[in-house]
């Protein structure tokens, strides 16, 4: 069967996509324009004059420690995050595969964490591991672990991470879940008779079969951990204590919003820009190189 | 020696009995083929023996060692599976030295078998691919070989013709019995494909509703169905039950269709009037020579060779014939002769066979 419809004009075809083009245009394209225009310019400490620096703020940028600071912050925060999302996703879906009874039930639970909004979230969070209100924390402090997130940055850090990667383990399980359902059973069970013990089965025929949807589900997870934990981040440390939790893009929020410091600000999220830019070719590229089993 | 036995084997699923009792004793070298339509249970019997499935009640016994509870990889096994189940991953050679591999033989020695395998399969361009490269044909080889090359006890076959088409099908059977036959392997081959049952087998288990309905060579199996299930399962067009009474003190039978036909082997049991089920092959419909029986045709079905003929019996039951060359049809009536000495005399409310 020929699906393919065809326009007698051009018009009305135009006019069909005229809506998404039209959000596309005012939501995304104008405001990156405007990112990228901000980014060349500077204005003066009371917003009187603006001045056209070229890429100046980039060098300023680039050269800031603190900006680096952040930088470092997202490289230890993304890749924590990506691990410990993908390894319990991996690790639930595994257990639910092969849960019998009640998978539908399992799923469900499991997928409900990501319809919770980013700043829901972290406030759940914060109620466990509050040090002087949260469940967690006041176990922690009473078995004489000095747990305190707004006084020690690792903690801090360990905190966002948790919150981050819960959000995201609910995605990566459902599509876990999907991958492991789709390798035939009976590969598994010709691996049984070859020989094979579950453990070995798992890291020798699941693991590499499940290794297009592993990469997939990676760069998901960090593009998410780069640009989607603004809420998480800001709810629960604000980027603190010191600059401990502070990331790129709550950078760019900091620069911009509470600092007034437009240009840098922009320039920071051109940065951004070209990051998930050359993520995406990454995954486009192997989606079209990618083997289908 | 690699023997397999198999004792009261039974297996429910929740409220669901799916086997009733299997007892079979396989000898060393010995192909057993075990036939049915779908549902009848001897793919679960299989995956019994696989250690894939635990069987309710019962014992299998591997080369005389009790395995019942044993995992697959601890039977000394080897399956081939109707979709292959190839590793997608590996290449074949890889797919073939899996099992070697976990099983800690020497790189050198691997590489030694896989090569011989290949040779002995003809695969050996192949060995660098994928399995998604290769058609079915070859991925069923990949499959035999991924079985054979580690010398297992038992060989276990799961339909591993039905995703081929008939040529090949043809083709490879004859592969998989040479096969066989040069390695000695026990083997246990499930299909529902009575050819490949008939062709393959050194003894069919034909089963019917989780019981083994007559375990048997092919030839006996043919010849002297154990009841009418048998009967009509195994031949191509199926055989023709008629029904019929015992007649003149036992020595012949009334058939509702009219005919009287007397038995040759000597007198069955039970008076004048005993319900009967009359089996006659459509090859012992002849156009002359027997007991004659007029035939309404309905259908007539040129097979080059031989015509497949089918028809209405005076009493409405239907009758199949098969008939060598080419028949003209003659008009819409026609007279047809029963072979008496090559009918089979069934009990009606059992459908056991009755011998003489």
């Amino acid at each position: 069967m020929d699906r393919k419809v065809y326009f007698k004009g051009r018009a009305l075809p135009f006019l069909l996509l005229l809506p998404q083009l039209a959000v596309t245009a005012v939501f995304f394209l104008w405001p990156a324009a405007q990112a990228v225009w901000q980014s060349t310019l500077q204005q003066d400490a009371f917003g009187l004059s603006t001045s056209f620096v070229g890429l100046e703020n980039f060098a300023e940028v680039v050269a800031d420690p603190n900006w680096r600071g952040a930088a470092w912050n997202t490289a230890v925060f993304a890749t924590s995050v990506a691990v410990l999302a993908l390894g319990v996703a991996l690790f639930l879906a595994v257990q639910a595969d092969k849960a019998i009874r009640g998978q539908r039930f399992y799923r469900t639970m499991l997928i409900w964490p990501y319809a919770v909004a980013p700043a829901i979230a972290a406030v759940l969070w914060l109620f466990l591991f509050h040090p002087n209100i949260g469940l967690i924390g006041r176990a922690l402090n009473a078995a004489g672990v000095m747990w305190n997130y707004q006084l020690n940055g690792n903690q801090a850090m360990l905190l966002v991470v948790i919150a981050s990667a819960w959000k995201e383990v609910s995605y990566n399980f459902i599509f876990f879940l999907a991958g492991l359902q789709s390798i035939p059973k009976s590969v598994l069970e010709a691996a049984a008779i070859d020989g094979a013990r579950p453990l070995r089965r798992f890291w020798t025929v699941v693991f590499p079969l499940l290794s297009p949807t592993s990469f997939f589900l990676l760069v998901v997870n960090l593009v998410y951990a780069f640009f989607d934990t603004f809420g998480v981040i800001h709810a629960l440390t604000k980027g603190g204590p010191g600059k401990a939790t502070e990331t790129l893009i709550y950078k760019v929020y900091v620069d911009g919003v509470d600092n007034l410091n437009l240009g840098s600000s922009a320039a920071q999220s051109v940065i951004l820009m070209l990051l998930v830019i050359i993520l995406t070719v990454i995954q486009f590229r192997f989606v079209e190189r990618q083997v289908h089993y | 020696m690699s023997t397999l036995n198999l004792s009261g084997i039974t297996k429910s699923f929740g409220t669901t009995t799916v086997l009733h009792g299997i007892d079979l004793g396989v000898a060393d070298g010995e192909m057993i083929v075990i036939v049915g339509a779908s549902g009848c249970g001897k793919s679960t019997l299989l995956r019994i023996v696989a250690g894939l499935e635990t069987p309710t009640t019962g014992h299998v016994a591997i080369a005389g060692r009790e395995v019942t509870r044993l995992e697959p990889a601890d039977r000394d096994i080897a399956m081939v599976f109707q979709n292959y189940a190839l590793y997608p991953h590996m290449t074949v050679a890889q797919n073939m030295a899996y099992g070697l591999k976990i099983r800690g033989t020497p790189k050198e020695e691997i590489a030694r078998r896989v090569a011989e395998t290949a040779t002995l399969l003809g695969i050996q361009p192949l060995l660098e691919r994928k399995p998604r490269q290769l058609s079915g044909g070859q991925r069923q080889r990949v499959a035999m070989g991924r079985a054979i090359i580690r010398e297992p006890k038992l060989f276990l076959f799961d339909e591993p013709l039905s995703n081929l088409d008939a040529k090949l099908r043809v083709q490879m059977r004859g592969e998989i019995r040479r096969l066989q036959q040069r390695l000695g392997v026990t083997s246990l081959y499930v299909t529902h494909d009575q050819v490949e049952a008939m062709t393959l087998g050194d003894r069919l288990v034909v089963m019917h509703q989780g019981r083994a309905a007559q375990v048997a060579s092919p030839m006996e199996v043919w010849a002297r169905p154990a009841d009418t299930y048998v009967a009509s399962f195994i031949g191509s067009p199926a055989m023709n039950l008629l029904e019929g009474w015992l007649a003149e003190d036992g020595a012949a039978v009334q058939l509702k269709a009219g005919p009287l036909l007397w038995f040759t082997d000597g007198p069955r049991p039970g008076g004048n009037g005993r319900p009967l089920t009359i089996g006659i092959r459509p090859e012992h419909v002849l156009r002359e020579g027997g007991v004659p029986v007029d035939v309404e045709l309905e259908l007539v079905e040129p097979l080059g060779s031989e015509t497949v003929l089918h028809g209405l019996l005076p009493g409405g039951e239907t009758l199949t014939a098969k008939l060598p060359g080419m028949v003209p049809a003659v008009g819409s009536a026609m007279e047809m002769h029963l072979l008496a000495e090559a009918m089979h005399v069934f009990d009606a409310s059992t459908g056991k066979r009755l011998e003489a």
